[in-house]
C-alpha cells in the first residue's frame, strides 16, 4: 500500500450560472483590478492508502460521483500524487 | 394514517409542517432521521431548514443519510412524498426528482412572498386548485434556482412534470416575477410518480388562518387524496 493524496476539483459545468463568482468578480473590480472573467471551484484533498495510483484515482472518482459533485450542474477532475 | 416529517440535524420547518398538517386533520409525527421510517408511515414530508448546515450543497448530506433509502423505497411503493425548500433540495439530491436547486441568481438569501401558477390540477398536491390558478406563497432560500440540462428540461416539460411556476399576480411569467433565476420559472416539480413532489416555496407557512393566508392548504391536503 502506498500513501496518496487525491485532489478532486469540482466545477460548475460550462454554461451554468455562477452568481458567487459574478459577485466576487464585481468586488475585485471595485478594488481596482482589471479582469475578464472569474470562475470558482471546490477542491477536495483526500488522503488515502491504495495499491496503485490507478486504484486511488478510481476511489476518488467514485467519491466525486456519489457525493462531492452533483452531475446535474458539475464537472470534476481527479489528480493523484504520492504523499 | 400518519405522515412522517423527517427531522435532520438543522431542519427547522418540521414543527411548522406538523402544525399545518394537524390543522388540516392530517395525523403527522416528527421522526428523527436516525430512528428510521415508522412502519405505519402513509406519507412523508422532507421539511425546510438547513440540514447539515448546507455543507457541500443544500440537501447533499441529508440525501445520503440511511433513511433516504427507505424514503426512496416508500416513494416507489406509492407513498406520497412532499419536499419543501431544503426538502426539495434533498429530493433532487437523492434522485426522487430531476435537476438541482442551486445558488440564487442574486447570490443572496431571499425571504419574500411570491406568486405561483398551478400548472396541473390533476395531482394530489394541486387537486384543490384549478390549472392556471395563482396562489401566493412565501419563499426563504439562498439556493433555489432550478437548474437542469436542456435535454432533461425538455423531457420534464414533455412529461408534464412541472407543478408550479413563478409568475406575477395575473399568472404571467417574466424575469421580474422569477425571484431566483430558475430555468423556465420552475418552482416545483413532480417525480416519476405524481405522488412525489418538491417545491422551494413554503405552503406550510400559509396554511394556518392566523398567519393571514391559507393559499398553501391545498398542497398539504395532497396527503389526504394521494
Amino acid at each position: 500500500m502506498t500513501a496518496y493524496t487525491a485532489t478532486v476539483t469540482v466545477r460548475l459545468k460550462h454554461g451554468v450560472l455562477d452568481p458567487e463568482a459574478e459577485t466576487t468578480k464585481r468586488a475585485l473590480e471595485r478594488l481596482g483590478f482589471d479582469l475578464e472573467a472569474l470562475r470558482s471551484a471546490d477542491r477536495f484533498e483526500v488522503d488515502l492508502e491504495a495499491d496503485s495510483a490507478d486504484d486511488a484515482r478510481e476511489r476518488a472518482d467514485e467519491m466525486a460521483e456519489r457525493l462531492l459533485a452533483n452531475p446535474t450542474i458539475h464537472d470534476y477532475d481527479v489528480e493523484v500524487a504520492e504523499r | 394514517m400518519t405522515v412522517a416529517i423527517i427531522r435532520f440535524g438543522g431542519s427547522n420547518c418540521d414543527r411548522d409542517a406538523e402544525r399545518a398538517l394537524e390543522h388540516l386533520d392530517i395525523d403527522a409525527d416528527i421522526v428523527w432521521h436516525e430512528d428510521g421510517l415508522p412502519e405505519d408511515t402513509t406519507g412523508i414530508v422532507l421539511p425546510g431548514g438547513f440540514s447539515y448546515g448546507d455543507y457541500l450543497r443544500g440537501g447533499a448530506m441529508a440525501a445520503r443519510s440511511p433513511i433516504m433509502a427507505e424514503v426512496r423505497e416508500a416513494a416507489a411503493d406509492g407513498v406520497p412524498v412532499l419536499g419543501i425548500c431544503n426538502g426539495a433540495q434533498v429530493g433532487c439530491e437523492s434522485d426522487l426528482t430531476e435537476g438541482a436547486f442551486t445558488t440564487n441568481e442574486s447570490a443572496r438569501f431571499q425571504c419574500e412572498h411570491v406568486y405561483l401558477r398551478v400548472e396541473r390540477d390533476d395531482t394530489p398536491w394541486t387537486a384543490a386548485y384549478d390549472e392556471g390558478e395563482v396562489i401566493e406563497v412565501p419563499i426563504a432560500h439562498g439556493e433555489g434556482r432550478y437548474e437542469i440540462s436542456d435535454d432533461r428540461l425538455a423531457e420534464l416539460e414533455d412529461d408534464d412534470r412541472v407543478l408550479f411556476r413563478y409568475c406575477d399576480e395575473n399568472g404571467e411569467t417574466s424575469p421580474e416575477a422569477n425571484p431566483n433565476g430558475s430555468k423556465h420559472d420552475i418552482a416545483g416539480i413532480l417525480g416519476d410518480r405524481d405522488t412525489v413532489a418538491v417545491l422551494m416555496p413554503h405552503p406550510e407557512r400559509v396554511t394556518l388562518p392566523d398567519v393571514g393566508s391559507t393559499d398553501g392548504q391545498g398542497v398539504l391536503r395532497g396527503f389526504k387524496s394521494a
